[in-house]
């Protein structure tokens, strides 16, 4: 007897839980709806951008992050030391970087 | 008579309006087909093009066309008498706006789901898409200007609703973050954001908030003014995620919220109409009810607003196409029950006649604010709530609509000026910040010169904004009827309300050209010369293309 009316009871339980869920999923509709195309059109901005950054030299572009990461060419100096000694190499290997 | 029968009265006449006039225009003439391959599923990409279920959809079309206007509208035409703001409200939404809605769907449904706009070009001609590009702009200026000095008329008469009006901005970002992040499912977070808006509007007449009465030589009105467009212009520079979404969201839940409140307290309390039915003893100066009274309201009866978002966004989304019954005609009526409970609030929320005139003492008086004093006063009637309350309810609703569309507006409009930056080649124009830049300088020269700023002119510039609104319906209603007649299909239906649309509205613009004459307003008389020569261009457009059409020729240019 008891049994039965716990399981009336989860059954109850059950369908609100799946009463819930449906109008979650609703409200989630109705609020991404209006601005799934806005939002998308943005992330796939950012992401063509991405693309063009991964592959700007093989297409012969310039990449603009090598120039930025120059900037820390002197903070790096000491390392970049280390490394070329450790690499089997005496002075560095770049042309236009000299080091010892 | 008692507001409740104008209520069942106004609700019966539009249900029959779904019921039967919708069923026909959607069987009989725009003939919906169940088995048409949408845009939305021949174009399917995740992004523009997305096959969205119809209350889904119904509910995004009406928040998105509903706003503040089909309350101001009918809230100043009330000066007439209930009466003609009623019959126009209810006879405009069944036979023009339901029409014009659902056929804007249709037509961009069946042309690869084009922005009305681009469809005037392909359908009409170049020189019709040339003349919508300068109607929207029109109405983008006049939305934006007439909605920041409404806005600020509303937190100086009703300075209980500042804090509530700004919190609600804070319960937007926040909830924009917590659903952003995924840290809440959506329903909870919109109980918590119901909530949280509506424990502010409790907050708000025990902290009223009120700016200096003058400040660097500027009234309270004009400040609330530059602060709404400073808060605009961040806004629609925002990503949309941040504010505009939530924002949205909130807004929507409110207006139901609105609504069913309003519409509650009038069964309850049964208030009379005090407001006169037909006004015989309009104050001097308030121009003839024909033709003014088709461009007061705007919004409510018949609205080109409605056909950009039917054509820009519904239609891209549009999963079967006979769904476009339910969300363009039925968008239609909820927007024209927004506008019912607008004229009943204006006409029946006063104690007494001579309270009613006091409000009305001039054209383009009452307004929102009528509206909002109306209401509560039904609203505390009705249900009980505290007048102080109510009002501050109400302002919120009506501001947070206001302020919804003035961002969209000066997105847009960005979008616009941006454009031309690319036509032109001006470089400094296509970035984001000058052309918004340029979009607000235009709306504040509109706001400041239009005489509103200072809160003596009432809304003067209010039946202009009107007659652009219905220029762009009669541009999409243009469109419906050249394909329309193309198929060989009866093509009254549109054509009726087209031509009845012009003509109110170019007699309107000319009315008006003699107002401001008088008046020696030389701003809003250059300004109605300008809407004057569109409106005049495109009647000949209608012209040549109807001539075009009768004798048998396919091409129009």
């Amino acid at each position: 007897m008891r049994n039965l009316s716990n399981s009336k009871l989860e059954q109850k339980l059950g369908k609100i839980k799946a009463l819930w869920r449906k109008a979650n999923a609703f409200a989630e509709e109705a609020y991404n709806a209006p601005y799934r195309s806005a939002i998308a059109r943005a992330k796939r901005e950012q992401d063509d951008l991405f693309m063009l950054m991964v592959y700007s030299e093989l297409m012969g572009i310039p990449n603009p992050v090598s120039f930025y990461t120059l900037e820390l060419q002197p903070l790096m100096l000491e390392r970049f030391h280390e490394w070329h000694i450790r690499m089997g190499m005496e002075h560095s290997p770049l042309d236009n970087i000299r080091c010892c | 008579m008692n507001a409740i029968f104008v209520l069942i009265a106004g609700i019966g006449a539009m249900a029959l309006g779904y019921f039967v006039y919708s069923k026909f225009i959607a069987e009989k003439i725009y003939r919906l087909d169940p088995n048409f391959r949408t845009p939305a599923h021949e174009f399917e990409d995740g992004v523009d093009f997305v096959p969205t279920n119809k209350y889904v959809l119904w509910g995004h079309h009406f928040t998105s066309v509903a706003g503040a206007a089909p309350i101001i509208g009918p809230a100043i035409a009330v000066i007439w008498g209930w009466v003609p703001a009623f019959l126009w409200v209810i006879f405009g939404t069944i036979f023009f706006a339901g029409v014009h809605d659902a056929g804007a769907i249709w037509a961009s449904n069946r042309n690869k789901a084009k922005s009305i706009g681009a469809l005037t070009g392909d359908i009409v001609g170049k020189r019709a898409r040339s003349l919508f590009m300068i109607v929207i702009f029109l109405v983008l200026l006049m939305v934006n200007a007439v909605f920041a000095v409404v806005i600020a008329g509303l937190l100086v008469d009703f300075n209980s609703a500042v804090i509530p009006v700004w919190g609600a901005i804070l319960v937007a970002l926040i909830i924009g973050q917590l659903i952003y992040r995924k840290l809440v499912g959506l329903l909870a977070v919109s109980i918590i954001g119901v909530i949280a808006l509506y424990s502010l509007i409790g907050l708000g007449p025990i902290f009223p908030l009120a700016l200096p009465e003058t400040f660097l030589g500027l009234s309270d009105r004009a400040q609330w003014i530059v602060i709404l467009f400073g808060y605009a212009a961040i806004a629609s520079l925002l990503p949309v995620w941040v504010l505009l979404q939530p924002r949205d969201y909130i807004n929507g839940i409110q207006l139901f919220i609105g609504l069913i409140l309003l519409y509650a307290a009038v069964l309850i309390a049964g208030p009379e109409m005090i407001a006169p039915a037909f006004n015989t003893d309009v104050p001097e100066g308030t121009p003839s009810m024909i033709p003014l009274l088709f461009v007061t309201i705007a919004c409510g009866a018949i609205s080109g607003f409605h056909g950009l978002v039917a054509g820009g966004t519904t239609s891209k989304q549009l999963d079967k196409e006979t769904d476009a019954r339910f969300v363009g005609y039925f968008g239609a009526i909820g927007e024209g029950s927004l506008s019912l409970a607008a004229i009943i609030a204006a006409a029946a929320g006063f104690a007494t006649l001579a309270d009613w005139q006091a409000v009305y003492h001039s054209f383009g008086q009452g307004g929102v604010n009528a509206f909002v004093a109306g209401g509560a006063n039904i609203l505390s009637n009705g249900i009980g709530l505290n007048v102080d309350l109510a009002q501050t309810l109400l302002t919120v609703m009506a501001v947070l609509f206001a302020g919804t569309t003035m961002d969209t507006g000066l997105r847009l409009q960005r979008y616009i000026f941006q454009e031309w930056g690319q036509i032109y080649n001006l470089k400094w124009m296509q970035k984001a910040a000058p052309a918004t830049l340029l979009a607000v300088g235009a709306c504040l020269l509109l706001a400041f010169g239009a005489g509103g700023a200072d809160g003596s002119g009432g809304l003067i510039i209010w039946p202009l904004f009107g007659t652009t609104n219905q220029l762009l319906a009669g541009l999409t209603l243009l469109v419906i009827t050249v394909m329309l007649v193309r198929l060989g299909r009866p093509m009254y239906v549109t054509l009726i309300p087209l031509l009845f649309l012009l003509t109110m509205t170019v007699a309107a613009l000319i009315m008006q050209l003699k107002t401001f004459y008088a008046q020696e307003n030389w701003f809003l008389f250059g300004l109605d010369i300008v809407v004057l020569i569109a409106a005049i261009l495109i009647a000949l457009e209608c012209a040549s293309v109807l001539n075009h059409l009768r004798k048998g020729d396919e091409k129009l240019e």
